[in-house]
C-alpha cells in the first residue's frame, strides 16, 4: 500500500481497476490549510491522462506489474501472439497496445512484455533489430539528383529511408528506439 | 575543478540569495527594528492542526520563531526580527522543503494594515537592489510594483474566480483546494496582491475582526501566483488563545497526528503583550521571484535528496 508520501514522478499505482504511471506530481499547501497532492498520470493500458488531487491520509494500491521474456510467435488476425519463454504460456495483444514495436516484430524475436493482472500490456522489443529489405528501387550510377537517401520496405512492411547503395534482399539494422536505419549486416 | 558541476552552476542564485538576505537585513535595521535569534530546538511547537513538527532529542525543531518572539513582545521589544530556518515535516514540491528559511517580523500598537504598508516597502526594496527597478519579470508575467497593490477579501476571491461562496466552499470541506487550485494562480499577476479576512478558524493566533467576528484579521501576500508571506494582527487574550490550542490540538489527536505539549510559558506571558502585529514571509520563495527561478530546488545549494 502506497501514502501519498510515496508519490513522485515514475510510480505505479492502480486505480479504479487500471494500471497508472505518474507522469507529473507537485505538493501544494495553500497558508496553513491543508495539504494536497496534485498528480498527473498516464493510464498504462489506454495512454489517458488524468488530473488527480489527493489529501494527506488517503492511499493507494501498487500497480501489479510483471516484466516477462518472451518471444514473438505470429500474428493471427487482428492480434500478435508473444509466448513465454519460461512456461511456454501465449499472450496475445492488440495493434494499440503493441504500438510501434509492430514495425520490428519478426518471428522469434526476443521481447520484454510487461503484463498486468496477468495481461499483456505493452511490449518492449531490444533496441537494435535486423530486418530484411523486400522493396526498394535499385540505386542508379553516376544519379547526379544529389539526393542521399531512398525509401525502403522490410519484412514487417514498415517503410524508411536508407543509404541509396542500399538493396533489395539485404538484411539491414534498424535503431528501434528512433526508428531509423543504422547500418547493414556485412557478409 | 568541482566535478558537482549542477552545484557550481548554482552560484549566480546564490550570490543573489546573500544579497537578497543581507538587504533584508539592512532594511530592518534602518526601520529601527532589532534582529532576534532565538533557539531552533523547542520544547512546544504553536498546535496547528496542519503542520507537523519534526521531533529532535525529545524537543522539536520550530516550525517558526512565532512564539519566542511574542514572547519578546510581551517583554518589551517593540520592534523584532528573525531570519532562521524552519522545519515542517513532509512539505516537499517545486515550492516547499522541509527545511526552509523563514523571515518574520512583529511590532507592537499595530495592526495587519502596517504590515501591509511595509510589505510593499520591502519588496520594493530589494527587487531595487537586486537591479529589478519597479517590475518583476516572472514566468512570463510583468508585476508592477510601483502602482497601488490589490487588496481583495477571501470572500470576494471566491465570488471572483470559483463558482460558490466562501461559506459553502468551508461547509463542503473544498475551501483548500478551490484556494490552491482556482484561486492562487490568479493572484499577484499584474500587481502583488493581499488576500485578507480569512475565516474565523483559519487564523488560530489570529485577531477576530471587530466589525465581523466570522473572519479573522490575516493577509496572506501573492506575487505571480507564489505565496510569499502570512500576516496576523495578533490575538492577546490567552483564555481564547488556549482555547484554540485546545481545539487544534484535539483535531490533530483525532488524525493521529503526533500531540504537542502546550506551550505553557508563551501562554502565561501572552496576557503582557500589546496589541501587536506579526508577518512570516518564505525566503527561499522571495529568492525565487527575484532571481526568475521555476523550482525552490534551484534557489538552495543543497536540497534534501542531494544531502
Amino acid at each position: 500500500m502506497y501514502t501519498v508520501a510515496d508519490l513522485k514522478k515514475g510510480l505505479k499505482l492502480t486505480l479504479d481497476g487500471d494500471p497508472y504511471v505518474v507522469i507529473a506530481f507537485d505538493f501544494a499547501k495553500p497558508g496553513k490549510g491543508q495539504a494536497l497532492y496534485r498528480t498527473k498520470m498516464r493510464n498504462m493500458i489506454t495512454g489517458s491522462i488524468l488530473d488527480r488531487t489527493y489529501r494527506s491520509g488517503e492511499t493507494f494500491e501498487p500497480a501489479s506489474l510483471e516484466d516477462r521474456k518472451m518471444q514473438y510467435l505470429y500474428k493471427e488476425e487482428e492480434h500478435y501472439v508473444f509466448m513465454d519463454n519460461q512456461n511456454y504460456e501465449q499472450y496475445r495483444m492488440d495493434e494499440d497496445s503493441v504500438g510501434d514495436a509492430k514495425n520490428y516484430l519478426i518471428d522469434n524475436l526476443p521481447v520484454d512484455v510487461l503484463l498486468f493482472k496477468d495481461k499483456a500490456i505493452a511490449v518492449d522489443v531490444p533496441n537494435f533489430v535486423n530486418l530484411r529489405v523486400t522493396q526498394t528501387d535499385p540505386w542508379v550510377k553516376g544519379d547526379t539528383s544529389g539526393s542521399d537517401s531512398k525509401p525502403a520496405t522490410v519484412e514487417t512492411g514498415y517503410v524508411l529511408r536508407v543509404p541509396p547503395f542500399i538493396e533489395e534482399d539485404e538484411l539491414i539494422v534498424i535503431d528501434t528506439r528512433t526508428g531509423e536505419y543504422s547500418t547493414r549486416v556485412k557478409g | 575543478m568541482s566535478n558537482n558541476w549542477l552545484l557550481a552552476a548554482k552560484r549566480g542564485r546564490l550570490e543573489a540569495r546573500a544579497n537578497i538576505l543581507q538587504s533584508s537585513r539592512d532594511f530592518f535595521r534602518t526601520e529601527g527594528y532589532l534582529e532576534t535569534d532565538t533557539p531552533l530546538l523547542i520544547p512546544a511547537p504553536a498546535p496547528e492542526a496542519h503542520i507537523d513538527a519534526i521531533p529532535a532529542g525529545g524537543l522539536f525543531l520550530q516550525t517558526s520563531p512565532e512564539l519566542c518572539m511574542k514572547r519578546l513582545l510581551a517583554a518589551g521589544y517593540r520592534k523584532i526580527f528573525q531570519i532562521c530556518h524552519c522545519w515542517r515535516s513532509g512539505e516537499r514540491g517545486s515550492r516547499h522543503l522541509p527545511e526552509f528559511t523563514m523571515l518574520e517580523w512583529y511590532r507592537a500598537d499595530s495592526d495587519y494594515t502596517v504590515l501591509m504598508g511595509e510589505c510593499v516597502k520591502l519588496i520594493r526594496y530589494l527587487a531595487t537592489t537586486c537591479g529589478m527597478g519597479g517590475v518583476i519579470g516572472y514566468r512570463g508575467m510583468s508585476i508592477d510594483l510601483q502602482g497601488e497593490w490589490e487588496r481583495i477579501t477571501v470572500r470576494q476571491a471566491f465570488e471572483r474566480y470559483t463558482s460558490i461562496s466562501m461559506d459553502e466552499a468551508l461547509r463542503e470541506g473544498v475551501f483548500d483546494e478551490l484556494m490552491a487550485l482556482e484561486i492562487e494562480p490568479n493572484l499577484g499577476t499584474t500587481t502583488p496582491t493581499f488576500i485578507c479576512d480569512y475565516p474565523a478558524e483559519r487564523g488560530a493566533l489570529a485577531r477576530l475582526k471587530h466589525d465581523d467576528p466570522t473572519v479573522a484579521e490575516r493577509f496572506e501576500l501573492y506575487i505571480a501566483g507564489l505565496e510569499l508571506a502570512n500576516a496576523f494582527s495578533e490575538l492577546t487574550d490567552p483564555k481564547e488563545q488556549r482555547n484554540r490550542f485546545q481545539e487544534e490540538a484535539s483535531y490533530r489527536i483525532a488524525r493521529g497526528q503526533l500531540p504537542y505539549p502546550m506551550p505553557e510559558p508563551f501562554l502565561a506571558e501572552l496576557a503582557a503583550m500589546p496589541p501587536s502585529a506579526g508577518i512570516a514571509l518564505g525566503m527561499d520563495r522571495l529568492v525565487m521571484l527575484l532571481t526568475g527561478a521555476n523550482s525552490i530546488d534551484e534557489v538552495v545549494a543543497f536540497t534534501p535528496e542531494e544531502l
